[in-house]
């Protein structure tokens, strides 16, 4: 059977697993800790409960290990690039939500240029392109060239743009993009059409498939996250789980890569409910649990984090940083670029950051830390057949 | 070190090399420390993936690992880490070669990022292309004895059979297999991946391999530089164990002095 995740979805047992995960002892905990080993969902829910949360301690001990063991002591930085905030979806927690009166901007082509040049001066060589879901401003010929200009400067480009057909995505790849990035946001059907009242982001199953779809096309790296805050965080993390655990099967030659990122304050009236946030301990648990049942997915975190939080859980599990991030297109032009502070303030940005530290900072704390910050870890002759510089 | 357990030269085409210890460099907390464990574990051969490398910028300060590799000191092999087909590995190859990288390689080709076990119909092919346009080519492959006659018939230096998953510091897994492909071997045997402990490598070389490479188990020691050694130690030891002759393994115990001596 090589089922979609949308065909499998309804029937998982997320809502049992929550039982076991709120049933689970501390005796339970501790077998599966002896083991060292996560096989299963059903144990991955055990890893998450408020028992195991009183393990915190064993259990990001452990996650380091298998953490160290797969990658090493290294982390691998990268930028995104918001191309443009243009969107035609309503959805209540994002600051390039329609209805949000924020100043609206596409990139030109030849300034997506400029501002990947920027950004290879700070160090990096891998960037996320980012860009809201508006057919007119962001068509697939506008992404395509796009990625062919920051190819002059930047080895690997991953995109995080609305979900498309395979056919969609054929282009983006032969254009030498790596990978895709698609975050459900949350997995609870119900939260999900609260959330996105308007435009085609509605279709849960349609998001849900995307990486799936890229992955058919010929992406190599998928990225798949919740947006924690919308719903129970224990839930989100048992769909997530399920779903990485599907992708890994359904898509084994893929790297895989998570991220976990939290509500941060964004334009619109969105207030997420306080039963639904993921404290910093839940979110070291998660990390620490997800990590030693996927020992080689990648995992991602942004500078929605605060600085000290970012620097405390990335050794526990940590593979993938971003550093120095603007949300809003265009906004790295203004940046001084010996600090790489921002020089005015960004109104059209999508969320505000947390960790304000320019990429050679987070370059020095890793260093500090025992870490190597690794720049490039991917060669663009590997998906282009031309040179293109 | 004990002179005693001096290995003798190993020769993979027109090199020669005294370490049998061929080391990986990914994985280490910094390119200093890479570059200190190097020379602990008196490796003569290192690798390195040119995904990592500036093929475009040969002095790219965030793609500098070749600055802490002195040429003098060792070979550098480039691998071909990231590609998923022959056409990407040659490709990149290429790239290599035209940079300046020296005309070896360590063909890896595996398309599954989770437990990076080599494709074995892409390897061949590739091997094919670029033996004939004149690398030196050391495949990565599963402990496939067929494949490793295969390999050899279209003119590759060594083979590298696996012991075990790269990084899974697993040990000789694969152990009944790289043996045939031992006693069949046209060329060295470089037992390549999965060994996690120094006794994991003297066994593979009491097994008769020729050398064996080690990254993981290394990078992630508390301490690249003692563990650099250990496992030097440990090769020259399995070594020499080999070429003295091991003893037999008997079910029943064996007096050391027979009672039957008196009658010779």
């Amino acid at each position: 059977m090589n089922l979609r995740f949308s065909e499998v979805f309804s029937g998982l047992p997320i809502n049992a697993l929550e039982q076991v995960s709120s049933g689970a002892s501390t005796d339970m905990v501790d077998r599966i800790l002896d083991k060292g080993r996560i096989r299963n969902l059903e144990e991955f829910a055990i890893m998450l409960s408020p028992a195991a949360s009183g393990r915190l301690e064993d259990l990001s001990r452990l996650s380091q290990q298998v953490t160290r063991q797969h990658f090493g002591r290294v982390v691998r930085l990268f930028a995104p690039l918001y191309l443009s905030n243009e969107c035609v979806n309503i959805c209540k927690y994002c600051g390039f939500s329609r209805n949000n009166p924020i100043p609206r901007i596409t990139l030109p082509v030849e300034k997506v240029g400029n501002e990947t040049l920027l950004l290879a001066k700070q160090g990096f060589r891998s960037l996320l392109l980012v860009a809201g879901e508006h057919p007119r401003f962001v068509s697939e010929g506008y992404v395509q060239e796009c990625i062919r200009q920051c190819l002059k400067h930047m080895p690997s480009i991953l995109v995080e743009i609305a979900p498309m057909e395979i056919d969609g995505y054929r282009p983006i790849v032969e254009a030498g993009s790596e990978g895709v990035v698609v975050y459900q946001e949350t997995y609870d059907r119900d939260t999900y059409r609260e959330m996105h009242p308007h435009g085609p982001k509605k279709n849960f199953d349609w998001r849900l498939d995307s990486v799936e779809r890229g992955y058919e096309a010929g992406f190599r790296r998928l990225g798949i996250g919740a947006l924690f805050g919308l719903h129970d965080w224990r839930h989100e993390a048992l769909a997530l789980a399920a779903h990485a655990q599907h992708l890994s099967q359904r898509c084994c030659n893929a790297q895989l890569s998570i991220s976990f990122p939290r509500m941060r304050p964004a334009a619109g009236e969105f207030e997420p409910k306080i039963r639904h946030l993921l404290g910093d301990r839940d979110l070291v648990q998660l990390v620490s649990a997800l990590r030693i049942f996927l020992p080689h997915a990648a995992f991602v975190l942004s500078t929605r984090e605060t600085p000290q939080f970012r620097d405390g859980i990335f050794p526990l599990g940590i593979t993938n940083m971003s550093a120095g991030s603007s949300t809003e297109p265009g906004a790295y032009s203004d940046y001084e670029a010996s600090t790489w502070k921002p020089r005015r303030t960004q109104p059209g940005e999508q969320f505000h950051i947390a960790d304000e530290r320019s990429p050679a900072e987070i370059a020095q704390v890793l260093r500090r830390d025992g870490y190597e910050p690794v720049w490039k870890d991917f060669d663009a002759t590997l998906v282009t057949a031309e040179k293109t510089a | 070190m004990n002179s005693t357990l001096q290995t003798e030269p190993l020769q993979i085409a027109d090199r020669t090399f005294h370490s049998r210890l061929f080391v990986g460099t990914g994985k280490f907390p910094s390119n200093q420390h890479m570059k200190s464990a190097l020379a602990a574990s008196g490796t003569e051969l290192v690798t390195v993936a040119l995904k990592r490398v500036n093929l475009d910028k040969p002095n790219d300060p965030f793609a500098d690992i070749l600055e802490f590799l002195e040429p003098e000191s060792y070979l550098i092999v480039p691998n071909t880490a990231g590609a998923m087909n022959a056409e990407e590995a040659i490709r990149i190859a290429r790239l290599g070669a035209a940079a300046g990288l020296p005309k070896w390689l360590k063909l890896e080709i595996h398309p599954d990022p989770n437990y990076l076990l080599p494709d074995p119909v892409e390897t061949l092919e590739a091997a094919k292309t670029l033996v004939n346009e004149g690398f030196t080519v050391l495949p990565y492959i599963n402990a496939d004895p067929v494949l490793a006659q295969r390999l050899q018939d279209v003119g590759c230096a060594t083979v590298m059979p696996l012991g075990a998953p790269i990084g899974s510091n697993r040990g000789l897994e694969t152990r009944s297999q790289i043996e045939i492909i031992i006693e069949q071997a046209r060329v060295p045997v470089i037992v390549d991946a999965g060994i996690g402990a120094p006794s994991q490598a003297a066994e593979a070389m009491e097994m008769g391999a020729d050398a064996v490479l080690v990254n993981t188990a290394i990078a992630v020691a508390g301490n690249p530089d003692k563990m650099a050694c250990a496992f030097a130690a440990a090769v020259e030891a399995g070594w020499t164990a080999r070429h003295i002759g091991l003893g037999g393994i008997h079910e029943k115990a064996n007096a050391t002095s027979p009672l039957t001596a008196f009658l010779d």
